[in-house]
């Protein structure tokens, strides 16, 4: 049925695998792209915030059709405790721009459309089909794939493995290690449901202006990880996530979680009467430039989230899939055009070429953030919070105290949770890890 | 925030559409006379809870509503005691959302 000999293979479709489908298609090359799924995203979950560069590199004029729900004009970050919030709002007209820099989407839908536009540039894409192995020959170099179709084999120059975090095909053929624990974080997400005029209102917004809501603190119960809450045109992504290891260290489930987070007097009010509609889980790669591995080899390249490249300090990820995915493409199509074989030595270009990107450069700046908030994951994500959150309704709260006193209690509260030395060691590690 | 919500995950996983390929799970576990460490923290760690202690105090798992996140892969495969598979093409959790 598939006939069995292209010039790329792509496994997956989703943000990884459409760009380097799109980009090698449109360079003319014969491209089959396989997914699990019944349709490109319906396995895929997302926050879900578009950066609008990164996809305008593959499809110029994507505003025209593609599934758009909100383009933002605000961005909030919340420091929670139990029953208060600390807020930082950036807000700006600037964002109603001509072209907006970023918006939120719906993952299943987006995916959907971004296939349609791989098909358009000529690519064959087969869904319903999960790739069960790779094909290699005697020197073990990977020649084509095997499905669960029960066709055989089917042969490519080169497969381009877009499997995402959790691909079981690269690690099983022990070109990467499987995700640790403590290397990826699990998020637990609902759709909920309200009138398009009832979000506008809570979240003082206008037309198709979006806001973002980004969440740390006691929400999370001690372990590291966040929530947050996005608008859409008639819905509200919310979500929290946190490292697998500290689920497995604490007991803790993903669904209370989830419903502490609802509860929060700061989320309920925004999510009141809403009608839930989609309950997900999903991982995410969090382990950052340390746990890169191997990008290439023999008649093989890994791309997108399937290779950690994810940015879990700025929540990036497709935005880095989407790149790696074209940048692959670009390498291939390069390493092709000089006729030249999908050996490890040529598909080197590819990480030569990731390098001088932003993909690696941001990820080789926050290198060490990771194991900073993994070791003091008490002090950021309950400590911290619950002493800023206090110190503001000193602040904030008028009872005939003088103010001189307030301060002094603020004060004496940070340092006898944390000691001088402690909060000071902070600091420095937090200065140091985010240069 | 101390209500235990775990009895709702039912009606949560009801919100879902789901193809089951039935008589084929994609993840099984492995025989064991006393569960593990690891298989007893998927109780509590997986997001749909499939997983659920029998009578016996044995682990066993549904797969019926499961979101094929990967959660018990990371935790339970490296120490043999799941055996883990996406499902066949076009079965599963389908998402309309994501
Ligand atoms: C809750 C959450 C919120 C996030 N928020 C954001 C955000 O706001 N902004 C952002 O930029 N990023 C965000 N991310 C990260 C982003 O989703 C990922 O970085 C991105 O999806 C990675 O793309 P990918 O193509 O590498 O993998 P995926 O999108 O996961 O695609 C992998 C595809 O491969 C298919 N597949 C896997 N194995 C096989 C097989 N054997 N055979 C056939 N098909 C297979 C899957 O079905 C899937 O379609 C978020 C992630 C999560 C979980
Ligand atoms: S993959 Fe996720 S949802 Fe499915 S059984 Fe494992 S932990 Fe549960």
């Amino acid at each position: 049925m598939i006939e069995d000999r292209f010039d790329a293979i792509v496994v997956g479709a989703g943000m990884a695998g459409n760009a380097a489908a799109l980009t090698m298609a449109k360079r003319g090359m014969k491209v089959l792209q396989l997914e699990r799924g019944e349709y490109s995203g319906s396995k895929n979950v997302q926050g879900a915030i578009l950066y609008a560069d990164m996809l305008e590199k593959l499809i110029p004029d994507f505003r025209e059709d593609a599934p758009l729900e909100r383009h933002l004009v605000e961005q909030r970050f919340w420091m929670m405790d139990d029953r208060s919030h600390v807020g930082l709002h950036y807000c700006s007209d600037e964002f109603n721009e001509q072209r907006p820099n970023r918006y939120t989407i719906i993952r299943a839908q987006f995916d959907r459309w971004f296939s349609s536009k791989v098909r358009e540039a000529g690519a064959t894409v087969l869904c319903e089909t999960t790739v069960t192995g790779l094909a290699r020959d005697a020197n073990g170099k990977v020649v084509g794939v095997h499905t669960d179709r029960g066709d055989g084999e089917v042969h490519a120059d080169i497969v381009v493995l877009a499997e995402g975090v959790n691909g079981l095909l690269g690690t099983r053929a022990g070109l990467r290690e499987r995700p640790k624990p403590d290397k990826v974080a699990l998020a637990v997400k609902e759709m909920h449901f309200l009138p398009r005029e009832t979000i506008e209102a809570r979240f003082n917004l206008e037309g198709d202006e979006g806001v973002v809501i980004e969440a740390a603190g006691t929400i999370s119960r001690g372990m590291t990880g966040m929530g947050f809450i996005y608008a859409n045109k008639e819905c509200i992504s919310l979500g929290i996530g946190c490292l697998v290891a500290d689920f497995q260290r604490t007991g803790e489930t993903p669904y209370g979680l989830l419903d502490g987070f609802k509860r929060h007097p700061s989320v309920a009010r925004l999510i009141k009467g809403s009608e839930v509609k989609e309950y997900s889980a999903h991982l995410i790669p969090e382990g950052g430039y340390k746990a890169i591995p191997q990008l290439y080899g023999e008649g093989w390249i890994v791309v997108g989230d399937a290779a950690q490249l994810n940015n879990a300090i700025h929540r990036e990820g497709s935005n880095l899939a989407m790149t790696s995915g074209r940048i692959a493409a670009e390498a291939i199509a390069q390493v092709r055009s000089r006729r030249a074989p999908m050996s490890a030595e040529n598909l080197a270009l590819y990480k030569k070429m990731l390098d001088d990107s932003f993909v690696i450069k941001d990820l080789k700046k926050y290198k060490d953030m990771p194991r900073l908030m993994h070791t003091n994951s008490q002090n950021f994500f309950v400590t911290y919070p619950q002493l800023v959150s206090r110190a503001m309704q000193n602040f904030v709260r008028v009872d005939g105290t003088p103010r001189t006193e307030k301060e002094k209690v603020t004060l004496k509260s940070f340092v006898n949770a944390r000691s001088w030395i402690g909060l000071f060691g902070d600091a420095v590690r937090f200065a140091r890890a985010w240069r | 925030m101390s209500v235990d919500p775990s009895m709702r995950i039912e009606d949560k996983l009801y919100y879902n559409r789901y193809l089951v390929d039935v008589g084929r799970p994609h993840i099984k576990v492995r025989a064991h006379t006393e569960p593990s460490p690891q298989l007893l923290a998927l109780l509590k760690a997986c997001p749909a809870r499939c997983y659920e202690l029998n009578d016996k105090g044995k682990v066993e798992i549904t797969v019926d509503g499961c979101i094929e996140c990967g959660t018990c892969r990371v935790i339970g495969e490296p120490t043999g005691d799941i055996e883990w598979s996406y499902p066949r093409g076009g079965y599963g959790v389908l998402f309309k959302f994501g």
